[in-house]
This record gives C-alpha cells, structure tokens and sequence, in this order.
C-alpha cells in the first residue's frame, strides 16, 4: 500500500514535471519572446534586449525552469499582464469559482445519472432501457455550446425566467444562485448523458451474470436482487469514470464559461492564451495537471476499496 | 470535447476472434452493413451522417450564393425569406450556403483527423503490446502525459502558438486521440498475442509486420470501428468547440461554430442566426452517435 502510493506519488511528479517543461519550452524557448509579448510590437530591439536581460531571461532555459519551479513550489507564480496582479490571486480566485459550479454539476451529475443507468440497465431493452439510451445518447450529443443556446433561446429569451449571463455579481438583478442554474443544466445534461451510458452497460453485464440468476430463482424479489447484489456490483467499473468527471468539470468548463460569461477558470486560461499571458498559462496548466493526477490516485484507491478482489 | 478524454465504454473490449485479413475485410464490411439494416438507431445515424456527407459533396451545387457573398439588402430583414430560405445572418449572409459550406469543412477535418489518430493509435498499440517491456512501458508513460493534459488546454496552447488553421486542427486532435486508441488496441494485443495461431505464424517464419497487422489487428476491428465513430462524434464537438471559441478556422470561411460565435450576441434579436448552426452540429454528432451505438449493439449484443 504505502509503495503503491510512492510509486503513485513518483509517477505524479514526472507527469508534473514533463507537462510542465513541455508548456514552458513552448511558451519561453526563445527568450525574445516573452519581452516581445510584455512590450507589445512597437518596441525597439534594444529595449527588448535591455529588459530581456534585467528579468535574466537570456540565462539557458533549464535554468529558468528550475527558478520557476522553485518559485511555483513557494506559491509564486509570477505576475499577470492581463489581469495586472499575481498571478496566484487570479488563480485562486477563478478556481474558486469554478469550482463551486463544477461541485453543483458534480452533486447532480452522480445520483442522476446512477439512478438513471441503473433503471436501464436493470432490465435490457425494456422500454425504460430504450427511452434512457436515446436521451442519454441525444444529451452527450449536443455540444455544450449548442446546448446553452438551445436553453438561453428558451428560458431566457422565450420565457425570461432565468439571467442569461451568469458573471455571479449580485447587482445584474439576479440572485446568485438563479445566475447558476443554465451553466449547471447544460454541464449536467452533456456530461450525464455520457456517465448514464457507462453505467447502464455495466448494470446490463452484472444483470447477466449467473449469480443474479441465482439471487431470482430463489425466489429474492427483484427489488432486492437489484439493491443488494447487482447495485455495487454495477458501480465498480463506472467509478474510475465518474471521478475522471472531476477533470472534465475543472478544465472542460471553458465552453460554459464563455456562453454565460462566467468568471471561471476555464475563462481565465482562454483569455489568457489568447493575450499571450504566458505566466497564466503555465500556472494554469499546473493546477489542472495536477488536479487530474490526484483523482487519478483517488480513484485507484477508492476502486481497490469497492473491489477486493483488486490488490495494489 | 471537448475535452475529456471518453474511452468506449467499458464492456467493448471483448472481441470476437478473427483469424485472417480477408475475413476482416469481409466481416467488416458485412457487419456495417448489418447493423445499419438490423438496429433502427443505427439507420437513423447513417440518414442522418447520409444527409450531411451529401450535403457537404454537393455544396458547390446546393448552395445558392457563395459563402461570404454580403447582401446588403437583408440586413434590414434578415429573417428566413423566399431569397434567403433560412435567412441571413449579422453581416448578411446566406445562412443556408453557409450551412452547406460548413458541413464541407468539419466533414473533411474530423474524418481526416480521425483517421490521423487511428492510424498512430493502432501501430503504436500494436507495437506497444507485442513487444512488451521497454518499449511499452515508454509508450503508455508518453499516453498517460498527453492524457493528464486538460484536452482544452492543450489546444489552447497548441493554437495560440502555432495558429489556427486545418493542419494544426488535425494534428493536435490527432496526437490527444491516438493515446485512447493506442489503449484499445494493446489491450486487445495482449490479449491475443500468445495465441497458437500467433505462435503458428511465427513458426511459419511470417514477418512482425505480418502477424501485427493481418494476424492480430483484426482482432481489435469491433472496439476500433465503434471508437472510430464516437471519435467523429467528439471531434466534430471538439471542432464546434474551437470554433465557438474563436480559435478554430479563421473567418470568414464559414465553421458552424464559429457561426455561432459570431451570431450568438443578437440571439435576443435574430435567433435563427445562432439556432440553426447549434442544430445542425448536434445532428450531426447525433448522427455519429446513434451509428455507434447501433453498432455496437449489432455486434457485440450490449
């Protein structure tokens, strides 16, 4: 156990350290680069040159990982052009944010789409199995983007019950929570639409198996038969993916964001790349890295705790 | 798309044993077709992805002005009309030649894409669970690191480096999707690769490239097929999604999403300009969908 989560722990700090290095090397190679980006194009070769040299980026790129690295491990990590502060604010601010859309889609996601893929599953290609597929496979179907404007055409500009940009101000007018509730609708719908899907054909497998047969033939309700054999069962194989959720719901937010103007990190890492903010950027790509690698271990962990029959 | 990187599920992975190239071929082909006749889901998709690929052959044909040809005049009404049967959008242009344009260009990048990715995925997980050890280990360790980078993320970085245009579009998806397939196909490799008839073929003196491709490939043509057409279906979101965030092609050619990125602010006004790309993009994502699905039930009875 203790050298499984070492050797999860090494892993991870490659991982880190190659995306990382990757990002850097792309964004800061040549070291004109960023003064040009800082400067703007009217800038004269000397003065690109002069304050190339005061912020020691003519120093080899190695060197200037290293530096940024030890930095980002002290929580420093540089300062934004766009945003004109550090970097480490905006970050943790947007974060915040996204965060608490992506736990309101995480808490309705799960049992929704549990109890969805376990009712079709339950009994194959009843006609509860048949209508859940089609919706979950229409749903996963619609991009996001398609999808927020299918629900702002109708709640917004056909009925007016709901605000249509969701910047989470309270003076547009709106509650917070009401400027909430389309971002999540449509995160919900797309990414339910897919886990139904993985947990329906994992019920649909378990529901074959002979010792369901079993548990019927003699005589356990059906209820019973599928609350308490088939149930974990059937949760096993979708867990790894309902975590893997949590990735999708940090980075994959951008589309959501930008429909409902929401001040998320998604956003932040958009805006960011399109103005060259190169210190966003790489910050950016850390956190989300590592947010992916640490559901990755929770994952194995959480699976080993659901299967015994899986040693790691 | 977006975004996440979606496997096929789960139960796909078992697959049927094929023991030569020609029954593959035979199979394949005979598979498709029976499952496009046997599941109602899946005729649907194919009309639907029918309707499109003509569509987007016949564009030069059906549509009735050129793309980005400006009517001035229906700027005072851009609304579906007699001239303009599903009306003009903000700068007055045709949305249906638009329409028909659009499906030309994601019609050709997400099959090309997908194709890229296929071709990488399979050799490389091929290679990577016959040969084992070193090699492998290097493989999935290189997929692991394109697959714990955010998707969007990376195609951020990719295309405000090296700008937007089709090339860098088909590469970049190419590279984060041939990871997922490479995965497939290893598993079905290892699966099959201490088989007699593996074992036989070597015997026989038969080529490595032999026994991958005619011997043991095969064997991954279920799980491939059905992942292929899910992939169209995410990339075609994935393209939507580059567009709609300014990023995909450059304008003025037209990209359903970018379409919808342009048109999206007067959706309180005119919102037939952002409703009818929106609708067209989810058919035809549906439509790849369904085909899958459809599939899937035909041949592996899940």
């Amino acid at each position: 156990m203790a050298r499984y989560l070492l050797k999860q722990l090494f892993n991870m700090a490659i991982t880190l350290f190659a995306v990382t290095f990757i990002v850097f090397v792309l964004n800061e190679l040549t070291p004109g680069d960023v003064v040009r980006k800082l400067l703007g194009p009217y800038a004269s070769a000397d003065q690109v040159e002069k304050v190339t040299r005061e912020m020691g980026l003519d120093r080899p790129v190695m060197v200037r990982y290293a530096e940024y690295m030890a930095n980002a491990a002290r929580g420093d990590f540089g300062q934004s052009i766009v945003f004109r502060r550090p970097v480490s604010e905006v970050l943790w601010d947007r974060l915040g944010n996204t965060l608490l859309l992506a736990g309101v889609c995480f808490a309705i996601i799960v049992p929704f789409s549990v109890l969805l893929g376990v009712l079709a599953g339950m009994r194959e290609r009843g006609w509860i199995d048949r209508s859940v597929s089609v919706f979950s496979s229409v749903c996963a179907s619609i991009p996001e983007f398609a999808m927020g404007v299918f629900l702002l055409a109708i709640f917004v500009v056909q009925l007016g019950w709901l605000p249509g940009t969701s910047p989470l101000r309270d003076d547009t007018g709106w509650p917070i929570w009401t400027q909430l509730v389309l971002p999540a609708a449509v995160v919900v719908l797309y990414d339910a639409g897919y886990l139904i899907a993985m947990i329906r054909t994992s019920m649909v497998e378990v529901m074959r198996q002979p010792f369901i047969r079993t548990a019927v033939l003699k005589g356990m309700s059906f209820r019973r038969v599928v609350v308490k054999h088939a149930l974990r069962n059937a949760l096993i194989a979708p867990f790894t993916v309902i975590l893997l959720q949590i990735n999708y719901l940090v980075a994959g937010l951008v589309v959501v964001e930008m429909v409902f103007a929401y001040p998320g990190f998604g956003r932040m890492m958009l805006e960011a790349a399109l103005a060259k903010d190169i210190a966003i950027v790489e910050a950016g790509t850390l956190v989300a890295v590592s947010v992916t690698m640490l559901t990755q271990v929770v994952g194995d962990l959480g699976y080993r705790a659901l299967d015994p029959r899986i040693s790691i | 798309m977006t975004e996440t990187d979606r496997a096929a599920p789960e139960g796909l992975a078992v697959a049927p044993v094929r023991r030569t190239g020609r029954a593959f071929a035979a199979r394949g082909a005979k598979g498709l077709k029976a499952a496009l006749t046997a599941s109602p889901i899946a005729t649907l998709g194919g009309a639907i992805i029918l309707f499109w690929a003509i569509c987007a052959v016949l564009a030069p044909w059906l549509a009735p002005y050129p793309p980005n040809q400006l009517d001035p005049m229906a700027l005072v009404d851009p609304f579906p009309s007699a001239q303009h049967w599903l009306g003009t959008d903000q700068l007055g242009r045709d949305i249906l030649s638009r329409l028909l344009w659009g499906a030309r260009t994601v019609l050709t990048v997400a099959p090309v894409a997908v194709l890229a990715a296929a071709v990488v995925g399979t050799l490389l997980g091929l290679v990577s669970g016959y040969r084992g050890g070193v090699v492998d280990a290097l493989v999935m360790r290189v997929g692991d690191v394109m697959l714990a980078f955010p998707q969007i993320i990376l195609y951020l970085i990719v295309i405000t480096k090296f700008g937007a245009s089709a090339l860098n579009i088909v590469l970049v998806i190419a590279v984060t999707k041939a990871p997922i397939i490479a995965r497939i196909v290893r598993a079905v490799t290892l699966d099959v690769r201490n088989r007699d008839y593996v074992a036989a073929a070597r015997m026989r003196g038969e080529s490595t490239l032999h026994i991958l491709l005619v011997e043991i490939l095969p064997n991954a043509r279920g799980p491939l097929i059905v992942d292929i057409f899910l992939r169209l279906g995410y990339t075609t979101i994935a393209i939507g999604v580059l567009g709609f965030l300014g990023i995909g092609l450059p304008p003025p050619d037209p990209d359903w999403g970018g379409m919808i990125k342009e048109s999206y602010g007067l959706l309180f006004v005119y919102p037939h300009m952002t409703l009818i790309p929106a609708v067209a993009v989810s058919s035809l994502v549906v439509g790849f969908n369904f085909l899958a699905t459809g599939i899937r039930e035909a041949s592996f009875d899940v």
